[in-house]
């Protein structure tokens, strides 16, 4: 584990170790439950919790005359008690969304930290999380980061924005060229996923009646984002024009005839609905293709997978993408049409 | 496939395999390899671990297998069915088809043979003999498509070890048995990458889905500066090239772009990657991690000649080094409508003639379905 100073440990609060946070600082949790002159910092750790349901990272007024002293501790106890009482309400969606949120306000420090030329322990601090926390090793090149292409994919393949893609990076030798700012948005997902395991993984605590309030206004705040949706029954783009040529008695390629079958049969279909459309196709058989498309659906085969069908991304470079407006940025054929009510 | 043809392609490729025991060996780390087979009309059997050398021979003889593959990957338990292999890690692989060049002198070694009524012509739409519309396309040697393919290798060689900076000596290229070459890097950093990461550096390869904002072209105000030069490392330096030629003419070339507007650019930028300066492999056999993939000094089924390694790329001879079959004469039926080479010797065209050929052409006739056994 990384040794962290006061600083770090209010930029970063999830290296921190909670229980024994806590315990240096001489307080346990009850007192946060009970201590009137607390309270404040319950209060600060609700509000930190709602920015974030909100996708606001969280960003407390500081009175500049304050004692830093008073400040830093002040963050790292609302974020502890932010976990309490996510864990006390068991509320998945908040917990993801205050995941998110924590990954975002620490990513702006790794940026800070990595640009910051007067200090170069922050940046050492910064490229330590770097390799400590995700196993990737960031190198300055000038004003630039280089990272090996193969540690850049990993993570770079979670963005959909075309900028990310290595065709559309700075590449020299093996490595990709980030500016600070890149590097921490880099790991902003890993980040998220990071803090959520933490929160996940942490002990649960008794609830105390100082917390009741906060945990049964949290229930509420999650109610806004239950999401009712509606699946239409239009197809995409990419489906239809595979139809269409299977209709001509054009050869569908073996991509194209995998995207179909597991697209139609996400919606429901069964293999003798589907069987059918492929009869045009120039080298059908019958049997084959319904052996496939049962293979497909996983209702025969040595592992029985059922196989989903393929991201747009897939799609576009198999190109059989035949993207419209009405495709609305989805990042898979299945979400076409779904809507929210 | 007849019979007849079947017995004498197996006997044919046995007596291959039996000759040539020291061009087919298992790779390195054997162990953690699966490996499959196909046979004449049938399927594949695949989910096979082989240990030594002599365990492939065994394999060779007794099954008497049409082709023969062995995974990039690497697992724990390779002959468990694939949930449970454990993969480990997997090599980088590469294959580049004449096919996928769509070179003009395609046309002129391509025939069409009818799969209802088995009609072998040259190519057109329909079947001349029975106007059915489900054709299978054969492919003839070319040594214009191999030399083109040949260039392809070299440049995709190149980006490897230059801005993938892989170490020249961890790629091995190979003659793919028909009319492409395999390229096969071991021990690199990129074994561990997963299939939708090997998606992304295929698009870089392939130069696919380039933005204009990357190659200097800002959308709402572009400045000279930015655009790409000749000396750039990657593709910068490969797009530099191809747009303006030679140094002298980059400064009227990037006034050209900015007048033409940035959606030009943007279309400009993807026709290079279709027609230029991408690299045209297969994405279907990189993206795939768990690929059973032709194993070096066996026979394709398609032509008959061998998956052979080459030194020497820019002088290799697919068509006389791969072509490994032995020349005691065969008698045929032969049905081809075009003229090819092999081991020098021209052969065809025939129209239904029954001849008497090198056993080597027979095969090579017999895969492709152009011929059948006298």
């Amino acid at each position: 584990m990384i040794s962290l100073g006061q600083d770090e440990i209010a930029k970063y609060p999830f290296l921190a170790e909670a229980g024994q946070y806590l315990n240096d600082k001489g307080f346990t949790l009850e007192q946060f439950a009970t201590d009137p002159d607390l309270k404040i910092i319950v209060d600060k750790a609700y509000e930190r919790i709602e920015s974030a349901a909100e996708g606001k990272i969280y960003n407390p007024k500081t009175d500049n005359s304050s004692d830093k002293d008073i400040i830093l501790p002040l963050n790292v106890f609302s974020f502890l008690i932010a976990i309490v009482l996510l864990k006390l309400s068991g509320l998945n969606t908040l917990i993801n969304r205050f995941s998110l949120a924590e990954a975002r306000r620490a990513e702006k420090f790794l940026e800070r930290d990595l640009v910051s030329d007067s200090n170069k322990t922050s940046e050492e601090f910064a490229i330590k999380i770097f390799r400590d926390v995700f196993s990737i090793t960031i190198k300055k090149a000038g004003d630039y980061f280089v990272i090996p292409i193969s540690d850049y994919l990993q993570h770079a393949v979670n963005f959909h924005e075309l900028e990310w893609k290595l065709v559309n990076r700075h590449v020299e030798n093996g490595m990709v060229f980030l500016t600070p700012h890149e590097s921490a948005r880099l790991i902003r997902k890993e980040l998220g996923g990071y803090i959520g395991t933490k929160i996940r993984a942490a002990n649960t605590p008794p609830m105390s009646k100082g917390f009741e309030d906060k945990v049964h206004k949290l229930s509420n705040l999650a109610k806004k984002f239950v999401v009712d949706t509606v699946v239409s029954t239009e197809i995409p783009p990419c489906i239809e024009h595979a139809i269409e040529a299977l209709n001509k008695g054009e050869n569908l390629s073996h991509s194209g005839r995998f995207m179909l079958a597991t697209f139609l049969l996400g919606r429901g279909q069964t293999v003798d609905e589907i069987a059918p459309l492929f009869k045009n196709a120039p080298d059908y058989n019958e049997k084959i293709t319904r052996y496939q498309i049962k293979q497909v659906a996983g209702e025969t085969g040595g592992n029985r997978t059922k196989y989903a069908c393929p991201s747009c991304e897939k799609i576009k470079s198999n190109d059989l993408c035949f993207a419209t407006p009405d495709c609305d940025n989805i990042i898979n054929p299945m979400q076409f049409g779904k809507k929210r009510l | 496939m007849l019979e007849n043809n079947l017995k004498f392609l197996e006997e044919t490729f046995k007596q291959y395999y039996f000759d040539h025991f020291d061009l087919i060996r298992v790779p390195d780390r054997s162990t953690e390899r699966e490996y499959g087979y196909k046979k004449f009309n049938s399927g594949m059997s695949r989910h096979i671990s082989l240990k030594t050398d002599k365990d492939l021979h065994l394999l060779l003889m007794t099954n008497l297998p049409s082709d023969v593959f062995c995974s990039n990957g690497y697992y724990s338990f390779p002959n468990l069915p694939m949930t449970e292999k454990d993969w480990k890690e997997a090599d980088l692989i590469f294959d580049i088809d004449a096919k996928d060049l769509n070179l003009p002198c395609r046309k002129d070694h391509t025939c069409i043979k009818c799969t209802s009524c088995g009609e072998v012509s040259l190519l057109q739409d329909v079947c001349p003999k029975c106007k059915s519309n489900k054709l299978d396309r054969l492919s003839l040697p070319c040594q214009n498509c191999i030399s083109g393919v040949k260039k392809e290798v070299l440049n995709l060689v190149k980006i490897l070890t230059t801005d993938l900076r892989i170490d020249d000596k961890n790629i091995r290229i190979s003659f793919s048995g028909n009319e492409g070459f395999h390229l096969h890097v071991t021990n690199s950093s990129y074994n561990q990458l997963g299939s939708k990461e090997r998606g992304d550096l295929i698009d870089y390869i392939m130069f696919r889905r380039a933005i204009p904002e990357r190659f200097g072209f800002k959308k709402n105000n572009p400045s000279r500066s930015s655009f790409p030069d000749l000396d750039d490392p990657g593709w910068s330096g490969r797009v530099a090239k191809d747009l303006f030629g030679s140094k002298s003419k980059r400064s009227k070339g990037i006034t050209k772009i900015i007048s033409d507007g940035y959606p030009v650019y943007r279309q400009r930028l993807e026709e290079m990657g279709k027609n230029s300066i991408g690299v045209k492999i297969d994405p279907n056999v990189t993206v795939d991690i768990h690929r059973i993939f032709r194993l070096e000094g066996s026979l394709n089924s398609k032509s008959g000649l061998a998956k052979l390694a080459c030194e020497n790329i820019e002088k290799f001879n697919p068509y006389t080094e791969a072509c490994l079959i032995g020349d005691e004469p065969v008698e045929i039926s032969a049905n081809s409508p075009i003229e090819f080479r092999l081991k020098n010797r021209g052969f065809g065209p025939y129209t239904n003639e029954k001849i008497s050929v090198p056993k080597y052409a027979a095969a090579y006739m017999l895969c492709k379905g152009i011929a059948n056994l006298a």
